[in-house]
This record gives structure tokens, sequence and C-alpha cells, in this order.
């Protein structure tokens, strides 16, 4: 059974040290093939440590385990008022380690310390607390028919619930998945990515000490075509929440539908448009374009990657951000002035190198960027493209990189509909002072979240989801209980007779 | 400069000193009086004798605390201050109770009258719980968007009033205040609240965790007084938004009328009760006798649900009252020192309540109905009242038609549902009601022909932080607890979004 014990040293200089099993009934154990995974630190390309890989069998052992805290010590056997206490005690104990978890996370995925901790480690944080609220607030109707009737809903937890997360925000997409689920009283089995499962191991301890009940949190590091297909395909699971590529949510939906038509909720790709008008403040506009495209290195599900530009703007607009381009600092994400560590993996790195040679290729202009940084690790320079057109790859293919591209536009209806001419929907962000065009353009775009005059404002109490192929399903706000409540109409005869 | 008290206590369940500090609490700091003359004596009622002196205040300290709150609310409060972050200082300020649990529990004992133990779990955990729940509730105040059409965007914000004021009785002072300050806190308001002045110890004490928390100042201010002067004062302010009562139908009115007659601020009341028992002939007779006794003798029948009309199907009547008086006098022997373990049953607050009931008492004697049990003082110290029934009454009785608030019962009998439905709602009361029955249909059926505010079905008194409470007709007006409690303290404000409708 496998552990890890590391020293960091930059900016951040604590210690960490804690077990990797896969953790099924509150224990951690070595999965059943005994195989391990390998864990990378993406800023050197170098082994870290090997964790216990777990794989179908791990799930069949993990869904019995849920199921019976389900039945016996959580679900409705738990009042809303205790599930809340314990996730508030959790949200406790992540605060008093938000460094060590930041730092478990800038090694793993390559993300700053500084980006990790500021952002990720504090909206977790957040997000449990958040959902901690609503544990004793879940709510039924009662439903007026007839005096001869009582009519009433509950909102029942569903049961065991599978969640597979990604590799882009690990900490943060296992609080947006555990904390609804816990919340509404479900159990769980959750795939981390192998890519990066490192701080949601370390929350296995965690949720120990904050006095869940064995069973309840089942964590198992295993690949997508074992653990998270088995999840997937599983015939006790009764509900799955996904959040990838694309790619693989139509795999997950399909094994539900060929299985037990268990619920599936997707948070998928997208490739997000940015308007930005001629009365924009342009200023603003640059600096809420720069975070739209190269925050978290490009690796972020509504990432502002085709940025349109109408024509009175484009030049001084585009010569702005490029200097921003070009003036974010690469490298080692426990260096201080750091702002933009690694590409997660190998894998990542030469899928995006692929998409900036095919922009090559098919002739767009790299206005800045579009190269490796450094010899060392998966480091990609923020890069923008340039004369682009529609078919290219690089504008209508998600790239999950520091890639943009910028269109000029002159038309407002035809720039809504480029924007809107995509399989995806995830987000859209429109720079106007203009009231009128501001509310209307975000009310024209077909997509989940439309910022207007910013971008990735995320919060714990506003929905979030996707469009068209960006998704089924709202995570977030009051939203998310319904995909983690089942609901149940009692009717009450009072006197109808037969 | 106020002092500070300290109690030292040496009980068999607690031991400890307690400082509490006898000034008012405005703008975050303690404060004397402007007009420092008047004092209150805060009296044991288990020994009748002096604990110790508070600060009064005059109309003259609520302007100042209305000018601190409305202070705070402009820089530091409502819409300066997050939902998320007022949400963290509820949870804090939840935290914090917890920890000293047991401090104010006693305060409560020796304050109140109330048994220690109960005080503990029932008034200082409910408030406890009562103040975590609106911590949750904090970031979670949502309006709504809706549909027009497409030339518009039409939205609503649910906002705070601003500064509130708060007025709490003197039963469960704690809980009372905890039910207050959560859902004011959480949507934005800042509180100018008024103690009971006879039982003002607890608000005093937790004047200091509201500090500790990190609520910034003038957000919580607690000011002592009698009610029609600080009482008034806080009814008839031009400058307060809203005013939450709780208290006798008798002050209710006067609260309402004042801001009638001055600002028509909103007025959320939660008065007083004669709340009916029904036990049918199937029911689970045994249940039905102790939930029966929990709903009328708890906190020595000082509580606005007190269940203090009983009615008994004919059928079961003989063997109810025998069961019943057994039990009361039972309770009756345990009447005592509220700091030890064996006492169920406490004091009444104060000699003007002893006096009260004890009038009441007098007039059903007078009036011919028949002391069944109790009927009298219990012991020589302090103000002592024994359990009591009174038998053979009819509708027209005192007893049977005021509220008495003391721990005496009126039992009687009903052949037919709908008789008993009838009497039941004859009152102008309507907090809630108990109905026993093992028959689904019926309970469901009762419950909702009865004009309360809560209905228990086999049970009593089990308000939840989350279930609305308030009452019907003359019981009050406005919900507390719940999601609803989120509406007794906004405004609902309509914005309405022009995207191209042209003139």
């Amino acid at each position: 059974m496998t552990s890890f014990s590391y020293d960091f040293s930059g900016t951040y200089t604590g210690k960490t040290s804690f077990k990797t099993g896969v953790f099924i009934g509150g224990e951690f154990r070595h999965g059943a093939s005994k195989s391990t995974i390998d864990v990378v630190n993406p800023a050197t390309g170098k082994l870290v440590t090997q964790i216990s890989e777990a794989t179908a069998a791990d799930v069949d052992d993990a869904v019995k385990v849920a199921q019976k805290a389900f039945d016996e010590t959580w679900g409705l056997n738990v009042g809303g008022a205790e599930r809340a206490a314990l996730l508030n005690r959790l949200a406790i104990l992540m605060d008093e380690h938000a460094d060590e978890l930041a730092a478990i996370e800038a090694l793993d995925n390559g993300k700053t310390f500084g980006w990790a901790k500021g952002v990720d480690i504090s909206f977790s944080i957040a997000t449990i607390k958040y959902f901690a609220g609503w544990a004793d607030k879940i709510q039924g109707q009662t439903i007026e028919t007839d005096e001869k009737k009582l009519i009433y809903t509950r909102h029942e937890p569903i049961g065991v619930v599978g969640q597979i997360i990604p590799w882009n925000f690990p900490l943060l997409m296992f609080a947006w998945k555990i904390g609804p689920a816990l919340a509404t009283g479900n159990a769980i089995v959750i795939k981390p990515s192998e890519f990066t499962p490192m701080t949601a191991l370390r929350m296995c301890e965690l949720i120990n000490e904050a006095g869940f009940p064995k069973g309840v949190v089942n964590v198992l590091v295993g690949y997508g075509h074992t653990v998270g297909q088995t999840i997937s395909e599983h015939m006790d699971i009764q509900k799955v929440a996904f959040t990838g590529s694309t790619l693989v949510g139509r795999k997950v939906m399909a094994a539900a539908a060929a299985t037990n038509l268990k619920n599936v909720t997707l948070e998928l790709g997208g490739k997000s448009p940015n308007i930005i008008f001629d009365d924009a403040d342009l200023e603003q506009a640059v600096n809420w374009a720069a975070h739209g495209i190269f925050w978290n290195h490009g690796q972020a599900c509504c990432a502002g990657s085709r940025i349109f530009v109408q024509a009175g703007i484009y030049d001084e607009f585009l010569k702005r951000f490029t200097a921003k381009a070009q003036s974010i600092q690469v490298g080692d994400p426990f260096a201080p002035g750091i702002d933009q560590g690694p590409q997660v993996s190998q894998i990542q790195y030469d899928r995006i190198m692929s998409y900036i040679d095919s922009g090559k290729q098919e002739g767009a202009t790299v206005h800045t960027g579009g190269e490796r940084h450094g010899t060392e690790g998966f480091f990609i320079k923020p890069t923008i493209f340039t004369d682009v057109t529609p078919e290219m790859k690089i504008v209508k293919e998600e790239i999950f990189g520091p890639v943009g591209v910028v269109i000029k536009f002159t038309d407002e209806a035809d720039v809504i509909r480029q924007a809107n001419d995509t399989v995806y929907g995830l987000a859209a962000a429109v720079f106007s002072q203009n009231i009128n065009r501001a509310l209307e353009t975000a009310h024209k775009l077909q997509a989940g979240t439309a910022w207007v005059n910013c971008v990735n404002q995320l919060h714990a109490n506003v929905p979030f989801g996707g469009y068209k192929q960006s998704g089924i399903g709202r995570e977030l706000g009051e939203y998310a209980l319904h995909n983690y409540t089942n609901v149940k109409a009692v009717h009450v005869n009072l006197g109808h007779k037969m | 400069m106020p002092g500070t008290t300290t109690l030292d206590l040496d009980t068999s369940s607690f031991k400890g000193s307690i400082s509490i500090n006898t000034g008012l609490f405005i703008g975050g700091k303690w404060c004397d009086p402007v007009d420092a003359h008047d004092h209150a004596e805060i009296i044991n009622p288990s020994t009748g004798k002096k604990i110790m002196v508070i600060s009064l205040a005059s109309s003259k300290d609520v302007d100042l605390a209305v000018k601190a709150a409305h202070k705070a609310y402009k820089t530091s409060w409502g819409f300066k201050c997050p939902g998320k972050e007022r949400g963290k200082m509820l949870l804090k300020l939840a935290d914090l109770l917890e920890r000293d649990a047991d401090q104010f529990a006693a305060i409560e004992a020796l304050n109140v009258g109330k048994p220690y133990h109960v005080a503990k779990a029932y008034d200082v955990m409910g408030a406890v719980e009562y103040i975590r729940y609106f911590g949750g509730w904090a970031d979670k105040n949502q309006g709504n968007v809706i549909e027009t059409n497409e030339a518009k965007l039409a939205y609503t914000r649910h906002e705070p009033f601003g500064v509130c004021g708060q007025i709490i009785p003197w039963n469960f002072p704690l809980l009372m205040m905890s039910w207050k300050v959560g859902p004011a806190l959480a949507t934005g308001n800042c509180i100018i609240l008024k103690p009971s002045e006879m039982t003002p110890l607890s608000a005093l004490k937790f004047a200091e965790l509201v500090v500790e928390a990190g609520f910034p100042p003038g957000v919580v201010n607690i000011i002592n007084g009698y009610g029609p002067v600080v009482g008034q004062a806080i009814a008839e302010h031009p400058d307060i938004a809203k005013v939450a009562f709780t208290g006798s139908t008798l002050v209710g009115r006067k609260v309402m009328e004042a801001s009638a007659k001055s600002n028509l601020k909103v007025v959320t009341l939660e008065l007083g009760g004669k709340s009916p028992t029904i036990v049918f002939d199937d029911s689970d007779l045994d249940q039905a006798l102790k939930w029966t006794m929990q709903a009328m003798y708890a906190n020595m029948g000082q509580s606005c649900v007190a269940g203090s009309r009983v009615f008994v199907h004919e059928g079961i009547y003989d063997e109810f009252i025998q069961k019943f008086s057994a039990m009361v006098q039972g309770l009756g022997q345990t009447a005592g020192d509220p700091f030890s373990a064996n006492t169920m049953h406490g004091p009444q607050v104060s000699q003007v309540q002893f006096d009260r009931i004890m009038g009441y008492i007098d007039s059903g004697k007078s009036e011919g109905a028949t002391v069944h049990t109790g009927g009298e003082r219990h012991g020589t110290e302090g103000f002592f009242i024994k359990p009591t029934i009174f038998t053979d009454v009819h509708p027209e009785m005192k007893i049977v038609k005021e509220e008495i608030f003391g721990p005496v019962a009126v039992v009687l009998k009903f052949k037919t549902e709908e008789e008993v439905i009838e009497a039941a709602n004859a009152t102008t009361y309507g907090l809630s009601c108990c109905i026993f029955t093992e028959n689904i249909s019926r309970g469901i059926r009762v419950a909702h022909a009865l004009e309360n505010g809560s209905a228990f079905i086999n049970s009593a008194q089990l308000v939840d932080h989350g279930v609305p409470f308030g009452g019907y007709k003359q019981s009050g007006i406005g919900r507390e607890h719940g999601e609803y409690a989120l509406s007794t303290y906004t405004q609902v404000k309509g914005i309405h979004v022009n995207l191209g409708i042209r003139l």
C-alpha cells in the first residue's frame, strides 16, 4: 500500500506526508490488481511517486461499501444539520491545511503555488462551506389539489453516485462534486484523474478526520477506460457526474444508456467566444481577455479561446494583448514571480503543440509564442494566432492550452452568429459599455454562462454548465442540489372513496 | 463607564464565575445611558432575591443606537458585506455560543428559573443550531428573473431593510434572541435589540460573543429598558424600517399602533396563544399523555405555544384525567432549585407573573371550575406554583378563554370531530395545536381544519429551525424560521432593464 512524502521549497517550504492507496470504506489499501500509476511532476517531466491503481474490481467493492453506508449510516439516517456539521468540519480542516493542499496541487498539476492557494484551494473551501449551508435546507413542496388530498414532494438522495473528475482543477473539481452530493445525503464513488490524483488522496484523511461515516466517500484513482468505464456502466450506481472532454462524455452517456439508464450530468469542453466591441473599456478588455485564455495555462473548460475584436479597436487591442501575453512569466510553479507553470502532462503538451503546428500549416499567423518554453518539463509560451479563418482546426477545436485566436469583426449580428457557430456552448463573454448592447448580446449567446465585462467569474452560489455539446445539467448554486436528488411525490388520501 | 458584575455560582450543575456588563451595547462598545437614572434589579425567581443591577435606557439611547446602526449599515454591513462573509460570522457566533454553552445555560437557569439541564439542551443548543442554520442562508438570498419579453430584463432583489428593531420576551431569552438575530443578520440588516428588562443577562453576555465573532461595530446593538420607554421608542422610531416583536397580544397591538402613527414601518408579531390539544379515542394514549404534559408544562407553562386547552374524547376521558393528574402531580414533586439535576419544574419568572397566574387560578375557583390538582403556591420562597389542572370548565370562563402563561391546564370533554374542531377554533388566538390520533386521515384532516400557524400531529412543541412558525388570527403576523424568515427581513425590489423598447 503506497504513501507519499515530500519536502517543498521555493514559495512554499512545508512538508507533506499521506497515504496514496485505494480509499474504500474509510481505509487505504492496494488495488485489486496490485499495480501502480506513475505520478509525474510536469515542471520537470520526472517521476514523483507511484500510487496504487484502482481497477474494475475495486469499483465493485466500493459500490457495495457505499451502498451499505447509504443504507445504514448515511442517507436519510443522518439529518441535514448533521451533514452540514460534517461538511463544515471538512471545510475547517481544509483551511487548516490550505497551504499544504496548494503545494500538493502545484507539484501535481503544474499550476503555480500562488494560483493554487489564491484560487483553487480557497474556492474549494468556499464550495464545501456553501453546500454545508444547503444540507439542512433540502425542501420539497406541498401542492394544492383538493381538500381530500395531501400532496407533497420529497427530494430524496439518490443513493450511490459515481463521480469522474478531470486534471485541470483537481481539488476544485473534487469539491464541486462532493459538496452537493454529500449535502443531499448521497454516498460517493469518485475517480480523480490519474494525472492529478494527489490532492484528492490527501482529502481522504481529512474526510475521515471530519467524521464522515466510513464508506460515504470512496476515492479510486484509475484509468478512464477501466475505473471510469466501470462506474459509467455499473448497475448499482444510480447516477454519474462527469467532467472532462466531450469525447469521453459521450462514452459515459453511452455506457449509461447501455446499462441501467443511470442519470448522467456532464461538464464538457468549450471553445468560448469573447466578443469585444468598439465601445469596450479597452484596457479592461485586454486584461480580462488575457485572463480568459491564459488562466490555468489555458486548461479551463470555459477558456475564452476565440477572441472577436471589433475593427475600430482591433489594432490597439492586438498590440496591448500581445504585450500582455509576452509579459506572462513562465517557469517553476514554486519560484517567486511566476504566473504560468507547465501544461499538465506530456500528452497534453504534445496535443497543444500539434494544434500549434496545424495552425501554422493552415496558414494562420503566430503573432506571439507558438513554441516550447525552456528545455525541461511541459512548458509552452503564451500563444496568439491571428489571420485565422472559421474552418481552421485551431478555430473550431478545443486546444486546452495557452493558445488564443484573435478574429476581427465589423458587424454585430454577424459576430454573434460566428460566436454561436460551434458545437460547444459552455461560456461566452462580451465587452461593451453600452448596457443594451451588452445585455442583448449576452442573452443571444448560446452558452450556459455569459460574462458581461468580465470573464472566468465563478461563485459557489451561481449555476455553471453547458449548452449544446458542452454539457448536461448545472453545477453550483441551488441548481446543483437537483443533480443529486430524486423527486418523490407523495399522495395522501384524506377522503376520496372508491 | 458601565461596570461589570461577577456572578459566582457554586451549584451541582455549574460552578464558575460569570461576569456580565451592566450597560448598553451600542456601536460595538459598552456605554452608560445618556440619562443615567434608571436601573433594574434583576431577581432570581427561585429565591425572590436580587442577583444584580443593570442600566436602563431611554429613547435618547435608542436614537444613538439607530445612528450607530445606520452608520454600520452604510459602511460595513448590508451591501458592503457579501452574504458569504455574513455567513462566516454567524457560523463563528454559533461556535462561540456552543463553546460557552454551560455559562449561558447557567445564566438562563439563574435569571429565568428554568432547570439548568433543560436550558442547556433546549435553549442554548437550540440557539446555537438556529444561528448556524441562518449562517447557511446568508449567501443564498435569491431573487427571481422574470420572463416578460425579450426587450426587457426584469429581475428582483431581496434587499435588507437596513436597521431593524427587535423586541424579545423573557420566557426563552437567549433562544428568542437567536430567532431574531439569525435571519436579520443573515439578510444583511443591522439590529437594535431590546431584551426583556426582567431577563437581560444572556443578551448582555451574548454581546461579548458578537464582538468576538467579528461583527462590525453597530451591526448588533443591545439596549435594555422598559417596554413603554425603549420598546415604544423603537416602535415609533422614524429611522427604523422594520420592527419584530415577540410578546403578549396586548403589547403587540401597541407596537403596531406605534408603527401606524409614525413611519408605517413593517411589523411582524409573535404573540400569545391558547393552543388546543385534542386527544382522540383512537390515539396512543400513553404517548398522548406524555406529549400533552410537554405541551402544557414545559417552561412552567410560559410558552406561547403552551397546549393549555386539552380536549379529550369522552370515551377515554376518565382514564386520561386519572393518568394525567398522576403525571402532573409527579411533575409537581420535582419542583425545586433549577440547578439541581432532579428539578423538572422551576419557578415562574417574576412576582408579577406569579400574581397574575394566581389571579387566574382564583378566577377559575370563583367561576366554579374544579381544581383537579395543584392550584396553589409551592413552597415559601421564590415564585413557584404547583402544576395545576382545572376540570368542569365551560367555554365562557376566563381560564378557558384567556392566556394564563403559567402551569395551568383546562381539560374539556368532547364527542365528535366536528364539535371539537369548532370548539378548538373558538378563540381569537391561532398559534399552534396538537392532535393525537393513530388514524392518518383524521390527523391530517383535523390539522388542516384547525386555524393555527403550526399543527403538531402526535407530538408537541417540536419547533424546528427549518419549518416556518407564527400565528393565525391574533397570535401574530409573519413567520419566523426556515426560508420564510428571509422574507421577514427583506424587501423586494423589482428591476426593469429596458433593452430595446423605444418611445
